[in-house]
């Protein structure tokens, strides 16, 4: 599937498109969040876009064997958390990473990259050890 | 407050594959049958809920209502109706509420598609990462949870093991046999680290619940026992596991469970039967730990030791639990209607003298949680 961004999702897609990962952050707490919300889920407040460093952990992951419409072709791949240095998570497929549970370990540094998806492009994040 | 009771609970005459009955009849079938127990008629309802459209099941079933509810939440929705039927009836606005569940979850006849709008917040931040079905997307927060405490695949598969003997006693439940670890492990990988006995089957069936006030329940020619609504609790936290503040933890079980006990004025060790909606095999694990009755990182531990299988010291899931009883899509009637058969002593697996129960659902994917505390009316 290929996202559609709304209005308040616009601008972290156009900056994935440039290969730039940007978080919203509340102003008042300065605490990032995800996902992109008008108004801040700490205070109400304002929020503001800022640039996020790209490196994560891995929390938690699956290897997916029965395949989702669209994705009969991929079995098996990685569904996995990673877990933003500023504090919010993402899901990625961690490309390139060995599909074997032995090979992976809750923790693991990753760094973000990104990867077409129909007229799209998509935040991954790969782990740091196979750049 | 103990002025509410349930005086009929009936599932649907067949359970499993229904490919001649839409799931709107279903939910009729199931109601009528729950009025018949509470010797009660289509012209004594004056309130429906359900997650079909209560105009639908209300115009189905011929009922004139003077309350709705559509609350729609998941899985647990039922809970939360039967939280604010007991509100309804306590205030004077509806006397019988008829609560219906009908989901043609495998056939699929009638039945709604469910929405992927790629604009939703899980269209443009989950559904692009291959996470379509429940099974790549509730069971997402397991390993965290696994890791954190030391846990691996094969504990996981203590869960549906410790079920099975509960479904295995149960000639109604759709994975009837007895379960070792090994079974567990050498079911088909769906997605690591759930084989398929850990993961939910999908079923076609129906479930009603009728409550009114005791005052009425007493003037009335009952099949079985009343069983009190004692207290309930309700909440949510977000849009799917990802979000989740803690990947361990699900805040909505911790808070809609302190609530009913509370509002019940029970403890935990006055409950006497537990059901967790259990979809999949991590949930029960999750609840056991966030309503309190085990701590954190022991409900593998407790699983295991025999505390929730039959002679055990809190019985869990004694239907079998949707993992290998019946799940249609939305299980929490099916948990609802397991705790009132056993406080009315008639249970398939039935545990002895138990007079309380606490029925704990989660709606969506650790997205919305309903519990219900309920009470034997002689206790």
């Amino acid at each position: 599937m290929t996202p559609v961004p709304t209005p308040e999702t616009q601008f972290f897609w156009d900056k994935a498109r440039a290969h730039e990962l940007w978080l919203p952050m509340c102003v008042d707490s300065r605490r990032h969040f995800f996902p992109p919300r008008l108004f801040s889920p700490f205070t109400g407040g304002a929020v503001e876009w800022r640039p996020a460093s790209g490196r994560a952990r891995l929390v938690s992951f699956l290897i997916v064997h029965r395949a989702a419409p669209g994705f009969e072709d991929k079995v098996p791949y990685i569904v996995a958390l990673a877990e933003l240095e500023e504090g919010p998570r993402m899901l990625t497929n961690l490309p390139g990473a060995p599909i074997d549970p032995a090979g992976l370990t809750i923790g693991a540094p990753l760094t973000v990259t990104f990867e077409k998806c129909g007229d799209m492009t998509l935040p991954q994040f790969c782990l740091a050890s196979h750049p | 407050m103990s002025d509410v009771v349930i005086v009929g609970a009936a599932e649907s005459t067949r359970l499993g594959v229904i490919p001649d009955q839409s799931a709107t009849s279903l939910a009729t079938e199931s109601a009528l049958l729950a009025l018949a127990e509470a010797g009660l008629g289509i012209a004594d309802v004056d309130g429906v809920a359900g997650t079909l459209s209560p105009v639908d099941l209300a115009f189905m079933l011929g009922v004139r209502p003077r309350w709705l509810d559509g609350t729609m939440v998941g899985g647990c929705s039922y809970m939360l109706h039967v939280r604010h039927a007991t509100a309804a009836i306590r205030s004077g606005q509806a006397e019988v509420v008829v609560i219906a569940h009908g989901e043609s979850g495998r056939s699929r006849v009638g039945a709604a598609v469910f929405p992927r709008e790629p604009s939703s917040t899980a269209g443009q931040f989950e559904l692009p990462y291959g996470v379509l079905g429940a099974y790549s997307r509730f069971t997402l927060p397991v390993m965290a949870y696994l890791h954190k405490y030391g846990l691996n695949e094969a504990d996981l598969a203590k869960v549906p093991v410790a079920q099975s003997r509960w479904a295995s006693r149960n000639p109604r439940a759709v994975r009837p046999a007895l379960l070792t670890v090994d079974d567990v492990l050498a079911s088909p990988l769906i997605a690591w680290p759930f084989h398929r006995l850990e993961c939910c089957p999908v079923n076609d069936g129906g479930g009603a619940l009728v409550m009114t006030t005791k005052a009425r329940a007493a003037d009335l020619n009952l099949r079985y026992p009343p069983v009190v609504v004692a207290g309930s609790g309700e909440s949510c936290e977000g849009p799917g596991p990802a979000f989740m503040e803690d990947l361990t933890s699900f805040r909505a079980f911790r808070d809609a469970s302190a609530e009913a006990l509370r509002s019940a004025g029970l403890t935990h060790t006055d409950i006497e039967h537990l059901m967790i909606y259990d979809a999949f095999a991590h949930v029960p694990l999750y609840g056991l730990e966030d309503a309190g009755f085990v701590g954190k990182g022991e409900a593998v531990d407790f699983i295991d030791s025999g505390a929730t299988s039959p002679g055990g010291a809190l019985p869990l899931n004694t239907n079998g639990g949707g993992l290998l009883y019946a799940h249609t899509g939305m299980y929490g009637m099916f948990a609802l209607l397991e705790g009132v058969r056993q406080l009315q002593g008639r249970a398939a697996a039935q545990v002895d003298k138990v007079r309380t129960s606490l029925v704990l659902g989660v709606g969506g994917m650790f997205s919305a949680a309903g519990a219900v505390a309920l009470r034997a009316a002689n206790s």
